[in-house]
């Protein structure tokens, strides 16, 4: 039998708002444990929360740049349940009136197009942070406690495991260009569950899902998902039934693993929040925040495409994260050749931020250094290869193009006197590479180049070489 | 409106965590009944084309600047926990 892969996908994103989304308390990744909490976080009787109006902004913002109609009426509502990470034991979220729905981004999957729909984005505050010990007890840090979160909730129109990689890219890829949020998995301030169910293709009904968790990468999701594909698979070519479960990837074997069945739905007796009056978003309101959204990647792509003229494929690298996006901008900002900032930017750039396992951020090589060395290029002042040199100066210790070039005295020999003087000399120490090229062997007149390179520390003008190099051979 | 069944009862206590006896589970179930059975005079009410009422207080839009206040230490936020370890709340293990 042939069967159909459906997947939805859950993902939440942590705002990077300066405090929480119901307290004053600071939100930052890194303090100490227990350092950014207040009675308002730690649920203390008496206390009440206060919305903080840029988490609206900044939830309203993201649910725009999916494509989502924004509520006019909006409320919070409580999700009631038992676990140490929240101390209220219920968390602040929506419920029936999200602030976002009916969104939709693009994903290309093998050159193919496709939307995919979001049903919903909603605003929430972050639990606590539980670390379980070995000896029966755990630790918990309510720093994340009351965090500004959004849920962004898929359609089940994934298809395939490598379908739900490139749409967390993409969403990824979007939020990260809103700025309003770090997307960072490792950080913990973007985290994903996937379901997953199988169904014989044709059929409308849905299969039986399983649930998802601890994938700590999307790399992790797709290959969970490629897991529990097949375990379904062989679940149902036996003729019996898929349970409803929550499993749990191991990374280590790649495997997934059953952690709960799931008997009865769950109850979170959601109720509207009474410690909140509902919110009302003016059109006026709405308007503000969309004239805040900055170009967001599918824009910049087309435009690196259709204005500057960059073939598809490096448009789609540079506005692969924000941060490379924004490089090449400030790079072309100085007026130089697009397609070669593009080139050193897919290629040294990039591998050096791979070879190092570094973010481009932490590299000493600014926009400004890599604009200027471009130019250094374009007017013969150092050679493409004598480039690389000054590249290797800049992107670990930074500076100035100029001076390193000056300092080191990098630059390329131009000068037609001088050249003539060392190929005079190259040339009576090979006087059988000239009886070979005059003998039509046209290798001999690369290794005759390569001498003056070698002589000239590769800072001769290629080009020049060449044609005095033929002047000399042909007066002997 | 379905009356409310001891089954019912005892599976919210188990939900919200309460240990209640047999006794008591009796109990309740009639008196949670009694306060659906006083309740039951709102059916009277016409609601046609009323919006559902969402909160108590006719207030919208109660909102603060994105201004991070320190508050306590963490030494005061630890200070009524039963069980604490390295700046942490200590708490039994419960796998999720």
């Amino acid at each position: 039998m042939n069967f159909e892969t459906i997947i939805g996908i859950e993902v939440h994103v942590e705002l990077k708002t300066n405090s929480k989304i119901f307290s004053p308390s600071p939100n930052e990744f890194g303090a100490e444990p227990n350092a950014n909490v207040n009675p308002i976080d730690l649920g203390y009787p008496g206390t009440l929360p206060v919305l903080n109006e840029e988490a609206v902004n900044y939830g309203m913002k993201a649910a725009m740049a999916l494509n989502c109609d924004i509520a006019t009426h909006t409320k919070f509502d409580r999700k009631n349940y038992f676990y140490p990470d929240n101390p209220k034991a219920y968390q602040i979220s929506q419920f029936d009136q999200p602030i976002g729905e009916n969104g939709w981004i693009e994903v290309e999957v093998g050159g193919k197009k496709k939307k995919i729909r979001i049903n919903r984005v909603h605003l929430e505050e972050d639990a606590g942070k539980l670390t379980h010990g070995e000896d029966g007890y755990s630790l918990v840090d309510f720093n994340r406690q009351g965090a500004p979160l959004i849920e962004i909730v898929s359609e089940a129109d994934i298809r395939s495991p490598e379908e739900a990689y490139a749409y967390l890219e993409k969403l990824k890829n979007i939020i990260q260009f809103t700025g309003v949020s770090d997307v960072k998995m490792q950080e913990g301030s973007l985290r994903c569950d996937a379901n997953i169910s199988l169904r014989p293709r044709g059929q409308e009904k849905f299969g039986t899902k399983a649930e998802l968790k601890n994938l700590n990468s999307f790399a992790h999701v797709q290959k969970g998902l490629e897991f529990e594909e097949k375990r379904q698979e062989k679940i149902l070519l036996a003729g019996e039934e898929v349970q409803h479960e929550t499993r749990r990837f191991d990374e280590k074997t790649g495997e997934t693993l059953l952690m709960r069945v799931k008997e009865d739905a769950e109850d979170y007796r959601y109720f509207p929040e009474p410690d909140l009056p509902p919110l009302y978003i003016s059109d006026e309101w709405k308007e503000r925040v969309r004239n805040s959204i900055p170009e967001l990647p599918d824009e910049r792509r087309k435009r690196y495409v259709e204005e500057l003229g960059l073939p598809e494929y490096d448009a789609g690298v540079l506005t692969g994260t924000k941060e490379m996006s924004d490089f090449f901008e400030a790079t072309i900002q100085q007026d130089v050749d697009v397609k070669q900032a593009s080139n050193w930017l897919m290629g040294e750039i990039s591998g050096y931020m791979n070879k190092h396992q570094k973010e481009l951020p932490e590299l000493a090589i600014t926009p400004e250094a890599l604009g200027k060395m471009i130019k250094l290029i374009a007017d013969g002042t150092i050679s493409s290869k004598i480039a690389k040199k000054v590249f290797a100066e800049l992107v670990e210790k930074g500076g100035d193009p100029e001076k390193i070039v000056k300092d080191k005295g990098l630059a390329q020999i131009s000068d037609e006197g001088q050249l003539t003087e060392i190929i005079t000399k190259v040339l009576d120490e090979n006087e059988q590479s000239i009886i070979d090229f005059k003998d039509g062997k046209k290798r001999a007149l690369g290794f005759l180049v390569g001498q003056v390179m070698k002589a000239t520390k590769g800072q001769a003008n290629p080009p020049m070489v060449n044609k005095i190099l033929v002047q000399e051979i042909n007066k002997r | 409106m379905s009356k409310v069944t001891e089954e019912k009862v005892r599976q919210y206590a188990e939900m919200l965590r309460l240990a209640i006896t047999d006794e008591e589970a009796t109990r309740y179930t009639e008196h949670l009944n009694a306060m659906v059975d006083y309740v039951q005079v709102l059916d009277e009410v016409d609601t046609d084309g009323v919006e559902p009422m969402v909160h108590g207080i006719d207030l919208q839009n109660v909102l603060r600047k994105d201004e991070p206040k320190k508050w306590i230490t963490q030494e005061e936020a630890l200070k009524n926990a039963p069980d604490k370890k390295d700046g942490h709340f200590r708490v039994p293990a419960i796998m999720d």
